[in-house]
């Protein structure tokens, strides 16, 4: 049904073509008539090409950029929110880093250089937990998503369709479902009306309920358990879809050529066919695993016991919209920023060469 | 050589069953570990008083009850507003949102996939860069923003930024690059279509599972949005908040809160159900190029 629709499609489009080979030649008959030029047509194509040779760049991109204004006014209002919006925030808090801007008062007093940067680096002792907290973390949950979602994806990616469609579902759900990562709070609740306690406690394995969430010893490895948990996201959808396209025929010939088992094919066909795909999904792999700090919030409360959970998110919140001291909490928004953009740079410089 | 086995005239791949019964457990067992969460849920929304108590905790419902759904309405009804309150909110956010991103998104994807302005790379690299960071980051400029332009403690404060999202541009314009072709396009120009008129009446039919895409990538975001900076009123708070709030009130409202987790979830899951092929064939054209 679908590769006939497709048909159809791809016929309608031919005729359209065809349509307007005609009218173009009609234009350009009417053109010469108009015109009464009675040079030929290549001698004519000539004369543009050096028109365009002459003009100097400046001048070819003024003439391109009057050409396509209407493309000005269908970018216009996204970008205006997005630079309001996103790229603005960027560059304003690089400025606003270099200052003691508070909040409450709504201005600056003066510059005070990297004053603020100094401070987060060689004084802030929380700041520097906050990192090391937020490396682990990204470090642990960015790869092992990014590695879990590939597999999964390749694993159901020769079942039929309708339960393919069925465990999508399954591992999808968590990562959309708003605040259902709640439920760990009530699985591994601090007192023996949690879940997991209730059945340690009954089987005789403890003698008095853990706190989790809010015991030292398990809080970080809880909290990544439930981001590994919601990750299979955006990533997981976009591994599905590429193994989809990646061409049947392809497996036959090698197998034809010697590849033996699945591992073979994944690592000499499966991976290099994939790489758009493998790089955007690292993408969300990343910064997934770095934007992790409401759910930690949530669970673990704010600040987490002992801050044995506290991630550069959570002192950007702190500074910014607690204590008000918006020159600092830019400093913390800019390093965040610039680990987010590295990390990402440095993966799909490392992405770029497989298969090569 | 390895001996090819063919069955149907078709090659068979080389699968061994070993592999297929661990890829099988693997499956089930990270299955288990998803949905188990999810099912756990539902089964807290549908218990009445006495067994959320029971010692040691029960996973099933023995006489499953809807009254958890209806508590939701009645324990913040001494609250300053009402509960339909908070569902209004955010199917309003969700709504203006949504709506304003997919009109902004797909006009200008459309730009800077079809027509060739000069400055189109560049827009489309700053795109592809603000992919990697999170909101995290803009947050508090946005702040400074939006109170110098007026919008604090106003629902547009969560509006107008989700207008701008990147993602959903992103996704159109590599649905776009891939399945409209120039000709078309070339010959509705040609009929005498502008710019506008070809983007709306030949290129917007056809990208079909993009724009739907757009609208549930749009539509989760917004319709999880919780406790924000940009709003202080109760007025104006979201259903995400509510529940966070009921959460708060300890175990004695677990109930409450996992029904009031269930009707959060069951939206997004619904929505996703009904356009899954879409977003598959979507997400097909979503890979980078370096």
């Amino acid at each position: 049904m679908k590769n006939r629709k497709k048909k159809l499609q791809s016929a309608s489009e031919s005729v359209i073509e065809a349509e307007a080979v005609v009218e173009n030649e009609n234009e350009q008959i009417h053109n010469d008539s108009v015109l009464e030029d009675n040079q030929p047509k290549g001698k004519k194509k000539k004369k543009k090409a050096v028109a365009r040779k002459d003009m100097t760049k400046l001048q070819w991109t003024l003439h391109e950029i009057k050409r396509n204004k209407i493309a000005y006014f269908m970018i216009a209002p996204f970008m205006l929110v997005f630079i309001l919006f996103t790229v603005l925030p960027v560059g304003l808090s690089l400025v606003l880093s270099f200052t003691n801007f508070n909040m409450l008062e709504f201005k600056w007093d003066m510059f005070v250089g990297i004053k603020n940067y100094t401070r987060l680096f060689f004084e802030d002792d929380i700041f520097l937990l906050a990192c090391k907290n937020t490396l682990v973390f990204a470090a642990i949950t960015g790869p092992v998503s990014y590695v879990l979602s590939f597999l999964v994806a390749w694993f159901i990616n020769e079942l039929s369709p309708r339960v393919r469609a069925i465990v999508t579902l399954i591992f999808y759900a968590p990562s959309i479902s708003g605040n259902v990562y709640l439920i760990w709070g009530t699985l591994f609740h601090n007192d023996s009306q949690g879940w997991v306690n209730g059945i340690l406690l009954k089987m005789n394995m403890i003698d008095a309920p853990i706190l989790w969430f809010h015991d030292e010893q398990y809080a970080m490895t809880l909290c990544i358990v439930v981001a590994l948990w919601m990750s299979l996201g955006t990533a997981f959808l976009s591994f599905i879809a590429g193994l989809q396209t990646v061409d049947k025929s392809l497996f036959e010939a090698a197998a034809v050529d010697g590849i033996k088992n699945r591992w073979q094919e994944l690592w000499y066909i499966t991976l290099p066919m994939m790489r758009p795909q493998l790089m955007f999904g690292a993408v969300m792999s990343i910064t997934g695993a770095f934007g992790f700090g409401g759910v930690v919030t949530a669970l673990c409360g704010f600040p987490s016991v002992n801050y044995s959970c506290h991630t550069i998110m959570h002192c950007l919140e702190d500074y910014g919209s607690q204590r008000w001291e918006v020159g600092y909490a830019s400093a913390i928004a800019v390093v965040l920023f610039l680990i987010m953009i590295g990390a990402n740079t440095l993966v799909n410089k490392m992405l770029s060469k497989v298969g090569q | 050589m390895q001996k090819m086995r063919v069955r149907n005239h078709q090659v068979v791949l080389n699968r061994s069953v070993g592999g297929d019964a661990g890829i099988f457990l693997f499956l089930f067992i990270m299955g288990v570990f998803m949905f188990f969460p999810m099912v756990y849920v539902v089964m807290q929304s549908l218990k009445p008083l006495d067994e959320l108590w029971v010692f040691p905790p029960r996973f099933y419902v023995v006489h499953p009850t809807l009254k958890n759904f209806s508590d939701l309405f009645t324990l913040l009804s001494d609250s300053w507003v009402p509960f339909s309150r908070y569902i209004f909110n955010t199917v309003f956010i969700t709504a203006m949102g949504t709506f304003g991103n997919l009109i902004f998104s797909s006009l200008a994807a459309y730009a800077v996939s079809k027509i060739p302005f000069p400055g189109r790379k560049g827009v489309f690299w700053l795109i592809q860069r603000s992919l990697m960071f999170t909101s995290t980051v803009t947050s508090i400029a946005n702040f400074i923003t939006l109170s110098t332009l007026g919008l604090m403690d106003n629902p547009f404060a969560l509006i107008i930024p989700a207008w701008g999202s990147s993602m959903g541009l992103y996704l159109m314009k590599q649905f776009m690059d891939s399945s409209i072709s120039d000709s078309v396009l070339e010959s509705a120009r040609l009929d005498g279509c502008n710019e506008f008129k070809t983007f709306w009446v030949i290129a917007m039919p056809m990208v079909k599972p993009a724009w739907l895409t757009l609208i549930i990538y749009s539509f989760q975001g917004l319709w999880n949005t919780g406790a924000s900076a940009y709003i202080y009123s109760e007025e104006w708070k979201t259903l995400n908040y509510a529940i966070g709030q009921i959460t708060a009130g300890g175990i004695a409202r677990a109930g409450a809160s996992a029904a009031g987790s269930v009707i959060m979830m069951i939206i997004p899951i619904l929505v996703f159900i009904i356009s899954q092929s879409n977003i598959i064939e979507t997400m097909a054209t979503s890979g980078m190029k370096d």
